[in-house]
């Protein structure tokens, strides 16, 4: 229904990056992000994880270029030929972000909304849409405005994968929904994913739901990024053992520390860094199990206040101590 | 599923060698997509084509371009040596090692295995054995 350009299906998956980059909102307080760097690959289902007030959302608007960094560089584009994000027309097209207020207009029909959406993105799937409100039981009959939190966030979640845009980001649009809602909307984003490739941003808390969809974790924290790797190297990134106290401390050796628990005189103690084959068989001969430590604790220890950060790459031992800000 | 704490990949990977060891996955039969695997489990499709690839390495999977993966002609009997070669050292060490933390002597332990072998024997001379049943020397050795 709508003159849609004729290259819009070989857009290639965007990539993104940031380089150097500061937000600051208010001259004397500190910044949203500070000096940030960041690097999504393109093609990707990245998670951006962080806590409250880490800078998720600001980072997320720059990539759609909603807001002008203050200094540093925001670009998007095809791998080889990234450009600018803000006041990019070709980089807004081709952008998607949905927040959790919708991004739509809210006395407005949701079926109007769409059909804006429709006329703004090149490889818009109205029947893509459709199936995303029916699924998630959304009236498009409705007034947005008039749409209970679950299923405004229904809606924001259908304008994101309908766009098929090569760079669609989400922005903790899941938060509203309930269980089998976000489960539904996982479904439909990994099969669409599958069908038509695209580089799709995902921000939330729910990590422990959510993180086997990552292919690319990035954490943020304090307006700085922690650490940017792929999300299996991230989950062989700690290690967790128990066993004996004494034992378990002569393995941990000066492995940095994220976690301990005592029960009697047993210790289960979750260190950053991995064993070699060797210094696990050596454990495991003394008596102690060997495990994994999963990306939520690692992200609890890792963000946790009064613990410095992790050196992405390197292995153990990591007690790099937090750079001053 | 695939809620372990080892990498999501090597948790598919264990998965399928597990399904082809018992025969739930048979030879040259075509095993589920990564698409369907990612839609499935809910995991990323390239953490699935991950682990399928790992597969296709090792010979338990092959693809047919343009068809999908199946299992590797032969694959059964792969897995079966990989897992006989593991088995003193993964299964019959730690359990005799629970067994000297218990008190219990080599020799009881004995006794038990003696016990199992003449019970199955009987049975075992009425069926055909297979040619890849694994004899006691094997085990040992």
């Amino acid at each position: 229904m709508t003159a849609k350009p004729e290259s819009a299906e070989t857009v290639a998956p965007f990539a993104a990056e940031l380089r150097d980059v500061v937000v600051r909102y208010d001259r004397d307080g500190e910044p949203a992000l500070d000096r940030t760097d960041l690097t999504i690959p393109a093609g990707t289902i990245t998670g951006l994880l962080g806590r409250n007030g880490a800078g998720k959302s600001t980072l997320l608007s720059l990539l759609a270029g909603f807001r002008r960094p203050t200094s540093g560089e925001v670009l998007v584009g095809e791998p080889g030929s990234l450009e600018a994000a803000y006041e990019n027309p070709w980089a807004s097209m081709n952008v998607q972000l949905v927040r959790e207020s919708g991004d739509v207009w809210g006395d407005e029909r949701v079926s109007e909304s769409l059909s804006h959406y429709e006329l703004l993105r090149p490889a818009w799937d109205a029947d893509l849409a459709g199936l995303v409100l029916d699924t998630l039981e959304v009236d498009r009959c409705t007034k947005y405005e008039a749409l209970s939190r679950g299923k405004k966030s229904a809606v924001a979640a259908a304008v994101g994968l309908a766009s098929r845009a090569p760079l669609t980001i989400f922005d903790e649009v899941y938060l509203g929904m309930d269980a089998p809602s976000r489960y539904a909307f996982y479904d439909l984003l990994l099969a669409d994913y599958a069908e038509h490739p695209r580089t799709i941003v995902l921000s939330s808390h729910l990590i422990e739901e959510i993180e086997r969809l990552f292919e690319h974790v990035a954490i943020l924290d304090h307006g700085r990024t922690l650490l940017s790797e792929p999300a299996e190297d991230l989950r062989g990134r700690g290690t967790s053992l128990t066993g004996p106290a004494d034992v378990v401390a002569r393995h941990v050796g000066d492995r940095r520390v994220l976690s301990e628990q005592r029960l009697g005189r047993t210790a289960q103690v979750a260190v950053l860094g991995s064993f070699d084959a060797a210094q696990r068989a050596a454990a495991v001969s003394d008596g102690l199990e060997l495990d994994g430590v999963t990306l939520q604790d690692l992200f609890v220890h890792l963000t946790a206040t009064d613990v410095a950060p992790a050196q992405p790459g390197s292995g153990a031992p990591v007690a790099q101590p937090q750079e001053e800000r | 599923m695939f809620d372990g704490p080892e990498p999501i990949y090597v948790q598919i990977a264990d998965h399928l060698r597990a399904q082809v060891l018992s025969g739930e996955l048979r030879e040259e039969e075509q095993v589920m997509s990564t698409t369907q695997f990612a839609t499935t489990f809910r995991i990323n499709p390239a953490t699935a084509a991950k682990a399928f690839n790992g597969l296709v390495d090792e010979g338990v999977l092959y693809k047919r371009r343009g068809v999908g993966m199946f299992v590797a002609p032969g694959a059964h009997e792969t897995l079966l040596a990989a897992n006989r070669a593991a088995y003193v050292a993964e299964v019959l060490d730690p359990a005799l090692d629970r067994a000297e933390v218990l008190g219990i002597p080599l020799s009881t332990v004995l006794d038990h295995v003696r016990r199992r072998a003449s019970a199955a024997r009987p049975a075992a001379a009425q069926t055909s054995a297979p040619a890849q049943d694994p004899r006691p020397d094997e085990v040992t050795s």
